[in-house]
C-alpha cells in the first residue's frame, strides 16, 4: 500500500515540470518582453529530465491499471480472483491428464474482506517454479506457445496475488505437491511490485493429505453478491462447459454446492502449433527473424511457421526479392517488410485445425441438461475455421422452455471462451452481436430489432481457439472478427433451425388441441339452441351433436 | 307478425338440423350489409338491398359464432312467443348464462344480433330486440294516439302541452295513430336549435310539428316520421348543419336509409323528406360565418359523390357537394345567430319555407 501511494504522489509532478519547461522556452525565444523576468524561468536540461525517466515495471503498471485485468470493483475482484485460480487449476489437471476435482472455498473475513481458496488434484508444481508462477507477472508456460488453453498470458493468478497484497497486505499462500512420493510444500509469496520479482516470506514442508495437486489461498478486499454475474453463476457455468470436472463450491454464506462430473473422459488434449504466417504482424516477424536459430531464410520460414514447406519458403523469398540463403539475423526493417508483404501475397494452406479441443455436441448437451431442465435441448458444433492465421471453432447449445425462466424476457446468453465463462461486457462481445443479428423470428421466437430474442431459453456459445481475441486483458468480451462472427452465426442458426422445427410442431399440436377443445365447448350450445327452437327430444339433440362433432373432426378444418 | 318471425326462425333451424344429420357442414347465408350492395329506387325513394350474400359455413373456426348465432335465434323466438323485449345490453347479459358460448363484450353480441336480423330480413324490434337509444323529441301541433300499457285504454297525447319540454318518441311506433292539422314537419339536427324554436313557439306561428333528431336519426324516429307523414300526407323538411356529415350521413340516412341496415330500409326511410338547409348556397346567400372543412369532411364528401348511389342519382346533390368542397368551408345551424338570435325564426325559415320547390331533393 505504501509503495502504491508513493508512486501515485510522485507521478503527476513529471508532466507538470516537463510542460513548464517547454512553455518557458517558447516564451524566451519569441518575446523580448520576457527578458524582464529571466530569473523566474527554470530551464530543465535533458539531464534533469533523465533523472525522472525510468523503467516502469509491469507490477507498477498493474497497480495503476488494475481495471484492465478485471479488478475494477470489489465485486468483480472476487470473481476475477476465483476465475484466474480455477482457470489455472483446470488447465493444470488437463495438462497432467487428470480428471479434475476442484474445491472452491470462499470465506468471509469481514464484509469487505474475503479469503479465496482453490484446490485441484493436478500434477502439482515443482518447488523451484512456485515463486515465479505466483509472484511474477507475465511468467508462465502459455504465452509463448499457440495452444488452446484457458489462461493465455501468465498474468492472471499473480495479478490476483498482487491485488490481495495491495488491498490486505497478506501474501498469497500456495501448497503444492508434485506426487505421492514427494513432500508437499507451503509457500507464502509476496511480490516486489517495483522489480516484478517474487519474495518468498515462508517456505516449509507440510503434511498434506492429497497425493498430488495444488492449493492457492488469497485474502482480498472484495464484496460478495449472489446471482448470475457473481461467483455463484461463474461456478455453475464453468461446470456446464466442463462436464468432465467435479467441482465442490463452498460459498461465503457457507452453502455447499456439488457439481457432479457427467463425462468420465478428459477432453482430447489440444496440440501446440507454430504460428501461421498469415497471422504474424511485422514487429513480431522482425523479432522472430532476429531470434531464430535457423541459418537461412528458407530454414527460418519452414521451421518457425506452420504450413510452410521448403518450396513455399523459396517462393516467399523470391516474391520478397530475397535469396533463400539470406541470413535471417541480418534482416533490417526493409527486408522484414518485404518478407511480410510477400507472405501476405502468397497463398498458403490454412493452419492445421485438429489442434483444437471442442467440448462436442454430446457433452455440451450433457452439461446443459445437468443444470437446466427444459422441454427442448439441442447443440451444434462447427468444424474449425481460421481468423488472422489462428484456428478456432464455435459451438452452441440451447435449452428452450425452461420452467424457471420468464417467457417475456430476453433469453439468457452464456458465453464461453476455451471453456471459461465470460460474465461481463456482454453487449461488447462478438457472441452477443452475432446472436442479435440472427433472425430468431424465423425459428418461431419473438425478437425486437437490435435485441436478443424473447423466450424462456438459455443459449450457450463456446469459442475454442489457440488464441482467443479478447477486447481487453480482463478477458470479458471477444473481438468482432468477421470470420468469428460468421461462425457464431452459423452455429447458432444450426441450433435455431432445430428449435424452429420443435416450436412449429408444438404450435401445430396446440392448434389441433385448440380445435378439439373448440368442438367440445361449442357444439353442445348448437344442440341446446336447436332444441329450444325446434322442441326436439334430448335423444334427437344428442344425435345432432354427435353427428356434427364427427363431421367436424373428420374435416380437419 | 310474431308468428311470421317464429316461423322464419324455425325454418332456418330445421334446415340446419337436416344438413347436420346428412353429415353436411351446415351453412347460413347473410345478405352483405354495405353501400356497395344497395341500389337506389327513385320511385319508392329508398335504398334497396341487392342479392349479394356472404356464406358462413360451420367449421371448427366458426363453431363459436355459429353456436352464438343459434342461441341468439333461440332467445329471439322466446322473446317473440312471450311478447317480451330485450335491449341489446340485456341480450348481452342473458348470454352470460350460456357458459362457454357467452359474449365477452357487448360489441360481439351486437354484431351477432345484426347478423340474425339481416338473416331473417326483419327489423330487430320484430324479433324482440330493442335499441337502447332515445327515439327523438317532438313538439307542436300533433296529437299522438297511444295505448295505456296497463289498461290497454286509448290515450291521446297532445304535443302542444309539454311546455318547455317535449314528447319523446317511443322505441316501438307501429301501433301509434295521429291527429294533426300541421302544414309540415320540420326535422332538426341539433337539440339546441329545437329548444330555441320550442321556446319561442315557432310551431304556433308556422303551424308545424318540430322533431329533434339529435344527430343521426334512430330507426324509431325515422319510422315515426314516416308513418306520420304517410298517414297525414304532410311534407317533411330537414334542417341540418351545412357540412358533409349533416348532408351525407344524417339527411341521406333519414331519407333513403343506410347500407348497414339495407335489409330494412324499406320501412325505416322517409322518402318524402326534402332538404331545407343549410345548403352550400345558403352559406353564400346568408353570408354565414364558417369553419374550414376538415380532412375527414372532404374525404366524406368525395366518397359520397363517388360511391353513394343517392348522390350518384341526384346530380343536383353531387353539384352541391362539389360546391362545398370547392368553398372548403362548413356552416352550422347556429351560425344564423350571427345575424341575431331569432333571425332563424323571423327571417331564415319563413324565407325558405315560402319556396319549398327550391329545396334540394
Amino acid at each position: 500500500m505504501a509503495q502504491a501511494q508513493r508512486i501515485t504522489k510522485k507521478k503527476p509532478s513529471t508532466p507538470r515540470a516537463h510542460g513548464a519547461g517547454k512553455g518557458a522556452g517558447r516564451l524566451a525565444g519569441k518575446q523580448p518582453a520576457a527578458k524582464a523576468v529571466p530569473k523566474k524561468i527554470v530551464r530543465l536540461t535533458a539531464v534533469d529530465l533523465a533523472e525522472k525517466q525510468r523503467e516502469i515495471s509491469v507490477s507498477e503498471f498493474f497497480t495503476k491499471n488494475r481495471h484492465l485485468l478485471g479488478f475494477d470493483s470489489p465485486a468483480k475482484a472476487l470473481l476475477t480472483t476465483v476465475k484466474e485460480a480455477v482457470d489455472n487449476a483446470l488447465d493444470a489437471c488437463e495438462e497432467g491428464s487428470i480428471l479434475p476435482d476442484l474445491i472452491i472455498e470462499i470465506q468471509e473475513i469481514s464484509e469487505t474482506r474475503y479469503r479465496v481458496a482453490v484446490q485441484d488434484n493436478g500434477p502439482g508444481i515443482v518447488k523451484a517454479q512456485v515463486p515465479k508462477i505466483f509472484g511474477q507477472l507475465l511468467y508462465g508456460s502459455k504465452f509463448h506457445r499457440l495452444r488452446q488453453s484457458r489462461g493465455q498470458q501468465g498474468i492472471g493468478i499473480s495479478a490476483a496475488g498482487m491485488y490481495g497484497q495491495l488491498t490486505t497486505g497478506k501474501p498469497i499462500t500456495v501448497i503444492s505437491r508434485p506426487g505421492a512420493t514427494k513432500p508437499a510444500h507451503k509457500f507464502d509469496i509476496q511480490i516486489d511490485t517495483r522489480r516484478n520479482t517474487p519474495v518468498v516470506t515462508a517456505d516449509h514442508e507440510v503434511e498434506w493429505a492429497p497425493g498430488h495437486g495444488t492449493r492457492v489461498e488469497l485474502e482480498i478486499e472484495a464484496t460478495y453478491k449472489k446471482g448470475r454475474h457473481s461467483v455463484d453463476g461463474y461456478v455453475e457455468q464453468t461446470s456446464m462447459a466442463n462436464p468432465h470436472a467435479q467441482i465442490t463450491y463452498i460459498s461465503p454464506s457457507a452453502e455447499r454446492f456439488e457439481y457432479a462430473r457427467v463425462a468420465q473422459e478428459l477432453p482430447k488434449p489440444p496440440q501446440e502449433i507454430k504460428p501461421h504466417p498469415h497471422g504474424v504482424e511485422l514487429g513480431i516477424l522482425l523479432k522472430m527473424l532476429h531470434e531464430t536459430k535457423a541459418k537461412n531464410l528458407r530454414g527460418f520460414l519452414s521451421s518457425e511457421f506452420s504450413r510452410v514447406s521448403a518450396a513455399v519458403a523459396e517462393e516467399i523469398a523470391k516474391t520478397a526479392g530475397l535469396r533463400p540463403e539470406y541470413s535471417p539475423q541480418k534482416a533490417a526493417r526493409d527486408q522484414a517488410e518485404a518478407l511480410y508483404n510477400a507472405i501476405q501475397a502468397t497463398k498458403l494452406m490454412a493452419p492445421p485445425s485438429n489442434v483444437l479441443s471442442p467440448i462436442g455436441e454430446e457433452l455440451l448437451l450433457a452439461g446443459l441438461r445437468k443444470q437446466v431442465e427444459a422441454r427442448f435441448h439441442v447443440a451444434a458444433s462447427r468444424s474449425p475455421s481460421v481468423y488472422r492465421g489462428n484456428p478456432f471453432l464455435v459451438e452452441a447449445a440451447l435449452a428452450y422452455g425452461a420452467e424457471h425462466l420468464p417467457a417475456d424476457e430476453p433469453i439468457t446468453l452464456l458465453r464461453y471462451a476455451n471453456r471459461v465463462p465470460l460474465l461481463y461486457q456482454q453487449s461488447a462481445c462478438a457472441v452477443t452481436k452475432s446472436v442479435i443479428q440472427t433472425n430468431w423470428k424465423a425459428y418461431g421466437l419473438q425478437q425486437s430489432r437490435g435485441a436478443l430474442p424473447t423466450a424462456p431459453m438459455i443459449l450457450m456459445v463456446h469459442i475454442a481457439s489457440v488464441w482467443v481475441p479478447f477486447t481487453s486483458e480482463s478477458k470479458e468480451a471477444i473481438a468482432s472478427y468477421p470470420e468469428i462472427m460468421k461462425e457464431i452465426r452459423l452455429a447458432v442458426q444450426d441450433c435455431g433451425r432445430k428449435l424452429g422445427i420443435y416450436i412449429r410442431r408444438g404450435l401445430r399440436e396446440a392448434d389441433v388441441e385448440k380445435k378439439r377443445s373448440y368442438i367440445e365447448k361449442y357444439i353442445p350450445h348448437i344442440g341446446i339452441a336447436l332444441q329450444e327452437i325446434l322442441s326436439i327430444s334430448d335423444k334427437q339433440k344428442e344425435k345432432v351433436c354427435a353427428t356434427l362433432k364427427d363431421t367436424l373432426e373428420r374435416s380437419r378444418q | 307478425v310474431s308468428e311470421k318471425v317464429v316461423g322464419k326462425i324455425k325454418k332456418e333451424a330445421k334446415g340446419l338440423e337436416e344438413q347436420i344429420l346428412k353429415r353436411k357442414k351446415p351453412t347460413l347465408k347473410f345478405p352483405v350489409r354495405s353501400l356497395a350492395n344497395v341500389r337506389y329506387l327513385e320511385k319508392e325513394g329508398y335504398f334497396e338491398i341487392r342479392g349479394r350474400k356472404k356464406e358462413r359455413t360451420l367449421t371448427v373456426n366458426t363453431v363459436k359464432t355459429f353456436a352464438q348465432t343459434l342461441r341468439m335465434m333461440a332467445l329471439s323466438k322466446t322473446l317473440v312467443e312471450t311478447d317480451d323485449i330485450a335491449t341489446k345490453r340485456e341480450a348481452y347479459y342473458v348470454s352470460k348464462n350460456w357458459g362457454e358460448a357467452r359474449f365477452l363484450e357487448q360489441t360481439e353480441s351486437d354484431t351477432v344480433m345484426d347478423d340474425v336480423e339481416a338473416l331473417f330480413e326483419v327489423n330487430r324490434e320484430q324479433m324482440g330486440f330493442v335499441p337502447e337509444e332515445k327515439g327523438g323529441d317532438v313538439s307542436g301541433a300533433l296529437i299522438v294516439v297511444d295505448k295505456d300499457p296497463d289498461t290497454g285504454k286509448t290515450i291521446r297525447i297532445d304535443c302542444t302541452k309539454f311546455g318547455s319540454g317535449a314528447y319523446s318518441i317511443p322505441i316501438s311506433v307501429e301501433h301509434l295513430e295521429f291527429e294533426t292539422a300541421a302544414k309540415f314537419i320540420l326535422v332538426i339536427e341539433t337539440a339546441g336549435m329545437f329548444q330555441r324554436l320550442v321556446k319561442h313557439g315557432y310551431w304556433k306561428k308556422a303551424t308545424c310539428i318540430l322533431v329533434s333528431m339529435g344527430g343521426v336519426p334512430t330507426r324509431a324516429c325515422r319510422r315515426f316520421i314516416r308513418r306520420l307523414a304517410d298517414a297525414k300526407k304532410i311534407p317533411v323538411y330537414v334542417f341540418v348543419d351545412g357540412d358533409p356529415y349533416g348532408i351525407s350521413n344524417i339527411y341521406r340516412t333519414f331519407k333513403v336509409g343506410s347500407g348497414n341496415a339495407a335489409h330494412i330500409n324499406e320501412f325505416f326511410c322517409v322518402p318524402q323528406a326534402r332538404f331545407l338547409g343549410i345548403t352550400p348556397q345558403d352559406i353564400v346567400d346568408y353570408k354565414l360565418p364558417t369553419h374550414p372543412l376538415k380532412e375527414v369532411d372532404v374525404k366524406r364528401a368525395k366518397d359520397a359523390i363517388k360511391n353513394d348511389p343517392f348522390f350518384q342519382h341526384h346530380k343536383t346533390w353531387a353539384k352541391a357537394m362539389d360546391q362545398l368542397i370547392t368553398m372548403g368551408v362548413r356552416a352550422e345551424q347556429q351560425a344564423l345567430a350571427a345575424h341575431g338570435l331569432n333571425y332563424v325564426m323571423d327571417n331564415y325559415l319563413p324565407e325558405k319555407i315560402a319556396h319549398p320547390e327550391r329545396f334540394l331533393p
